[in-house]
């Protein structure tokens, strides 16, 4: 008993020493800061420090977010190709009103800029297809990891795993898989049948923008709501099995309406990534075949960057009506995490 | 002891001090380059020598993706944060960015006597007399074949004068018989496509020299690249797969022997040369022809030097040496590139090669020149031409894929240009 003790005594001054010595220049620093900060809460008073501790965030968020907010709008209400501001005529809406000229919103073969249209088109598609189908699949999948099943933790390790890839080596480890050479070609040829050229396909090509959008990023919808799944109360489930209640009951009736306010959140964030989409299918398809799967950021970053007349206004424009968009949905999400706080 | 220990206190300090001294004294120029093959290797090696020779002058060769140079760089110096020099093909379109190297070089009359022609390529209208740059490589766009399958298939290669029906009947003939899956490719890529318009009798401009890029002609070539495309003489991989104006090129395919005839240019000779080698016959043929003409288009990449560079008189300098008949003639020999050096051209470049195939290309395109249809120069040498290529481009490939009719697709080609160069006009 004794040798414990004194076993238990040395494996506990171990990490005692490393944590003062960890702590000490987190001291030095507060004691260096203890100073001034007094000083400025003399100056301005206690009410005002919170303020004075959000200072530096917000000093960001303002430069690199709310600045080039103003100044995307600056340039949408120019023309010309010049890049600054000053050098730039001044237009008035006339940008807004060259992306909405159209005889028909239904049909982008009327509008003046049709490829803005077309775009719309397949960011709504894309977003209605790509959110329903990695809520539902982030759904079943977390169903699943919060059983007891053997290998959990290996599976949710796995379905999280693509999350931390880049989306340019996603695109591409598809695009490997997919070309007319491709793993999946050589996969259907061993079987005698014939390769299928996806990526010549409108179909196959939105197919596969769907697909890989999806594997990407179900992973982290599936956390937040296993998140929401573990936090159900174990009790409940236990009363209904006690009832015995049918098992697509005490689904509906307990397991989707308390994980509700997750799958609020988890809908709302899907849709706006699903919105901004671009990276990952710009480098899976091209856009492409035609403008297939040619979305609204794809839009605004060829007007403004990858043609040779670089029509900063006119993308400037287009991006003011996606950040309108993302306001909406932002406001949502807000909204969202409300309900769940307050759920 | 102690005294070794000082001794070599000192002359580290020493050193140290020299080596603060020559990074003062020393000039880095920025170049900002691609590469096609080769040509980045020799350049360097080039350089090398240069600052041999120049021990106060370093320069850095930025190598970027060739997308850089179309995307990024115009965005860089319209900040004003472009490099000293820089090696681009949108001659015409940047030239508001080049510096006039005129009062830096030695012999203005060396320059105007042996780039002349390739000059105009790169003022501003209006503009007669600055000298910003040289041609790195002069380029005829022109198609490839791979000999070895006509010969497989036993199918006759048309001869001179052949038009591209001829071709695109004779390659889909090879193909059919022997399983290739590609009979003929274009590189997506309107510069490609202005050539065989051109031969068709397109016109490009209109009687005032305004750009007029919709008419029979090109009417005739698009209206054949597309029935190709449906009736699968050419794959809808490479038109069909992107959007917009993207560049896509067959190069890795012909290479692979997946196509029978490949429409590219020159500047893919020292790729096949070492990528093909002696894998197949793959040779080079003469422009095919169309009512109006038989003619490619030139083309071809240039350095330049650039106003935002803070070393003029360097720069000057470096250019003078890389411009002088030797150091091109080596550069233009091992690239295996096209001389865009009229006293090279006529004396004739030794170039570095025992390939038969990349010796009979060399010929094949440098004997093109000649033959260049005026149209296709002035096309060239017109700054907004890449609005006028992407326009084709872009509209012809949704109508491949079947977004829009034909019809559809040339109303929308003179639109896009119209509305481009209105927005341009408009300030900048």
């Amino acid at each position: 008993m004794a040798l414990e003790d004194t076993t238990r005594s040395k494996s506990d001054s171990g990490p005692s020493l490393l944590n003062a010595i960890a702590a000490w220049p987190v001291r030095v620093l507060f004691t260096i800061l203890d100073v001034p900060l007094r000083g400025l809460q003399r100056l301005l008073g206690i009410r005002a420090m919170p303020y004075v501790f959000i200072l530096p965030n917000l000093a960001f968020f303002g430069l690199f977010v709310v600045v080039p907010l103003f100044i995307n709008f600056a340039f949408s209400v120019t023309g010309g190709t010049n890049l600054y501001l000053d050098d730039r005529p001044f237009v008035g809406l006339e940008q807004y009103g060259f992306l909405f000229d159209c005889g028909n919103y239904l049909d982008p073969t009327t509008c003046r800029e049709d490829r803005f249209w077309r775009g719309v088109f397949n960011t709504f598609t894309f977003v209605f297809f790509q959110v329903s189908l990695i809520v539902l699949f982030s759904l079943i999948t977390a169903l699943i990891l919060n059983r007891e099943i053997r290998g959990r933790g290996f599976f949710r390790a796995a379905f999280f795993f693509p999350v931390l890839l880049s989306p340019v080596v996603v695109a591409l480890i598809w695009k490997w898989i997919l070309l007319r050479d491709g793993v999946l070609n050589a996969f259907l040829v061993s079987m005698g049948l014939d390769p299928v050229l996806y990526f010549v396909s409108p179909t196959w090509s939105m197919f596969w923008a769907i697909f890989v959008s999806v594997w990407a990023h179900m992973g982290f919808y599936t956390l937040i709501l296993l998140a929401g799944l573990q936090a159900i109360p174990p009790d409940l489930y236990e009363a209904a099995e006690m009832d015995g209640t049918k098992r697509e009951r005490v689904f509906f009736r307990i397991t989707l309406p308390l994980l509700w306010p997750n799958m609020l959140v988890v809908i709302v964030l899907a849709l706006i990534k699903a919105v901004q989409i671009f990276d990952e299918v710009f480098v899976l398809t091209g856009g492409g075949p035609g403008t297939a799967t040619q979305f609204i950021v794809q839009y605004i970053y060829t007007t403004g960057f990858s043609n040779q007349v670089q029509n900063f206004g006119l993308a400037a424009a287009a991006s003011v009506v996606l950040g309108v968009v993302l306001f909406v949905l932002t406001l949502l999400q807000l909204a969202a995490s409300r309900r769940k706080d307050e759920a | 002891m102690k005294n070794r220990l000082h001794m070599t206190l000192a002359m580290g300090v020493a050193a140290l001090g020299l080596m603060a001294g020559n990074a003062l004294a020393e000039t880095e120029l920025r170049m900002t380059w691609y590469n096609d093959g080769i040509e980045g290797e020799v350049m360097r090696g080039i350089l090398d020598k240069f600052e041999a020779d120049n021990p106060d002058i370093k320069v850095t060769l930025d190598v970027v993706p060739y997308k850089a140079i179309l995307e990024s760089l115009p965005v860089q110096l319209a900040a004003g944060e472009g490099p000293d020099i820089a090696r681009v093909t949108d001659l015409g379109g940047l030239s508001k960015y080049y510096m006039d190297l005129t009062p830096y070089i030695s012999d203005p009359a060396y320059w105007e006597e042996n780039f002349g022609p390739f000059l105009k390529w790169l003022r501003q209208p209006g503009d007669t007399s600055s000298i910003s740059g040289f041609m790195t490589q002069l380029t005829v766009t022109g198609p490839y074949v791979n000999k070895t399958l006509f010969e497989q298939a036993e199918v006759e290669m048309p001869g001179e004068g052949a038009t591209w029906d001829d071709w695109a009947k004779a390659s889909k003939e090879v193909a059919d018989k022997l399983d290739i899956p590609i009979p003929m490719a274009w590189d997506r890529s309107g510069h490609r496509v202005a050539g065989p318009a051109i031969s068709m009798g397109a016109k490009m401009f209109d009687a005032d020299g305004e750009p007029a890029l919709v008419d029979d002609g090109l009417k005739l070539m698009a209206t054949k690249l597309y029935d190709w495309h449906q009736d699968g003489t050419m794959a809808k991989e490479l038109w069909g797969s992107v959007s917009g104006s993207q560049y896509l090129g067959a190069n890795e395919d012909f290479a692979n022997a997946k196509v029978v005839m490949y429409m590219s240019g020159s500047w893919q000779i020292p790729q096949f040369a070492d990528t093909i080698g002696d894998a197949f016959d793959w040779w080079a043929v003469p422009a095919p022809c169309g009512p109006a003409a038989c003619t490619g288009m030139p083309g071809g990449a240039s350095l330049v030097a650039l106003k935002t560079s803070k070393h003029p008189e360097e720069v000057g300098k470096l250019m003078d040496y890389l411009s002088s008949e030797e150091v091109l003639g080596e550069f233009y020999g091992k690239t295996l590139f096209i001389p865009g050096h009229l006293g090279l051209a006529s004396k004739g470049v030794d170039f570095a090669t025992d390939d038969p195939r990349a010796k009979h290309a060399l010929s094949t395109f440098s004997s093109a020149v000649p033959s260049i249809s005026p149209i296709a120069f002035d096309l060239q040498g017109y700054v907004n031409n890449r609005v006028m290529f992407n326009a084709l481009i872009s509209r012809l490939g949704e109508a491949i894929v079947g977004e829009l009719t034909l019809d559809q697709a040339f109303d929308r080609m003179t639109q896009d240009v119209e509305q481009q160069i209105a927005e341009k006009k408009r300030g900048g």
